[in-house]
């Protein structure tokens, strides 16, 4: 028996990041992971920032990062509507910790109700940048 | 025939224009380019959206949300109108107004009301001109780099005419980058949702490319899985869906005017150079006409003598 395949589409509002065919796709909705296998039933969702991983059939993982956004799974084809999205090798380390402690900074200073919830918002980008960037080392190590 | 020194500032002036022309059509041809890539880089977004929305309309969902059902009597419509900031462009905003007049005219004599909200200053200035159509909001002078923000505001307008204010219909009229030689000017479906579903079959039946492989299930018979309930998600997605769909129309607009007006800018540069090239040709005669009057004159006056 030959192993199922799915479409997928990843696009973010500036450009198409993936699109090819996966045995899995995982990625992080807004009430938990979720992992989706071809035949999964129609489905729609918000994604919260992380990781979204695409298994081809070769068993090698691609990695991608979304700062939010939405996904759909149709019979045919599963889409992520990614606000923003980016490989997760193309992430920099140095620039999401500068980030992260920009928004912590920015956290203990500030006392505008506004400030805080961006700010939060932006701590939890950079740091889910950062996860990103470890699974993906932990995986080359492997 | 004219004198010399009349040609002569013709000649002048005519020379004039031209350089103005052709700064015109060189920044417009640095300009396209950004444009262009800016617009192609959106464009798998807002066609993944469309197709993502494409099946949401033809879910049967229990959730009835105003975007998804349609009301069968008519009684206001709306148009989100996409239009440059400046002129000098040839017949790009005439040609979408052209289009859009018949179907407003038409709206008008089923006793429909029209409003409108414009988007860039040619599209204001002409519905705010227009006798029995309502300007609802408008927005100008987005620049080279439209940014989502700048357009939120008056699609929040559309939105909450759509759901609290009695708008029954929702278009939107921009002009399409084919490429830089055409543009063309487009009257989408917006809202409701079952009407984009429709004419997206039947745009797909005409086999326009920009449809193919979206593909609708003919049976209404499913449902998603929404997570975590179907109102939350169905809000987002669709207030995301109209945002980039308006998003897309500026930019394509924004690449169509650049386009449109380098190629206004040359043609008027190459005419420009056939009118100096003719006023040339007809000062050096009757410069020459001059000088053998001038002769034979001379000659005239020595034989008289």
């Amino acid at each position: 028996m030959t192993t199922q395949t799915i479409r997928v589409d990843i696009v973010s509002a500036e450009a198409e990041i993936y699109h090819g065919d996966a045995v899995m796709v995982v990625a992080t909705g807004e009430l938990g992971e979720l992992g989706i296998t071809p035949r999964h039933a129609p489905l729609i969702t918000r994604l919260k920032p992380g990781h979204v991983d695409v298994v081809l059939a070769g068993g090698e993982r691609q990695q991608f990062w979304v700062s939010g956004g939405i996904l759909e799974v149709q019979p045919q084809v599963i889409t992520v509507l990614a606000d923003t999205a980016a490989r997760a090798s193309d992430l920099d380390e140095a620039s999401a910790q500068r980030a992260k402690k920009e928004a912590e900074d920015a956290l203990a200073h500030r006392t505008d109700a506004v400030d805080i919830a961006e700010a939060q918002a932006k701590l939890v980008e950079a740091m889910t940048q950062l996860q990103a960037l470890e699974r993906l080392r932990k995986n080359l190590k492997h | 025939m004219a004198s010399g020194r009349e040609i002569k500032t013709k000649i002048k002036s005519t020379q004039n224009m031209r350089k103005v022309t052709r700064a015109l059509e060189m920044v417009s041809a640095a300009k396209i380019r950004r444009a262009q890539d800016m617009m192609k880089a959106s464009r798998p977004y807002a066609r993944s959206m469309r197709k993502v929305i494409a099946h949401v309309a033809q879910a049967s969902t229990d959730f009835s949300h105003p975007f998804l059902t349609q009301r069968e009597k008519v009684a206001r419509v709306g148009y989100i109108v996409v239009s440059t900031d400046r002129g000098l462009c040839g017949g790009l905003n005439s040609n979408l107004f052209r289009r859009l007049l018949p179907a407003i005219a038409e709206w008008q004599q089923q006793g429909v009301q029209v409003d409108v909200v414009a988007i860039g200053q040619k599209a204001i200035s002409f519905f705010r001109r227009l006798k029995g159509v309502n300007l609802i909001g408008s927005v100008s002078h987005l620049g080279e780099r439209p940014k989502l923000e700048q357009l939120v505001g008056v699609i929040k307008v559309m939105m909450d005419a759509y759901t609290s204010n009695g708008l029954d219909r929702v278009f939107l009229a921009y002009n399409d980058f084919v490429n830089t030689m055409t543009q063309k000017p487009t009257i989408d479906a917006l809202l409701p949702l079952p009407l984009v579903a429709s004419e997206m079959e039947a745009h797909q039946a005409a086999g326009e490319s920009a449809y193919a492989g979206v593909k609708l299930e003919a049976s209404h018979d499913w449902d998603y899985i929404y997570e975590p309930d179907a109102q939350t998600v169905l809000e987002h997605v669709l207030g995301r869906y109209i945002e980039s769909v308006v998003y897309q129309a500026s930019l394509e607009n924004l690449a169509s005017e650049h386009a449109a007006r380098m190629v206004a800018m040359k043609s008027a540069s190459d005419n420009a150079n056939k009118v100096i090239g003719e006023l040339t040709l007809v000062y050096n005669k009757a410069r020459q006409a001059a000088i053998t009057q001038e002769i034979s004159e001379i000659v005239g006056g020595a034989a008289a003598v």
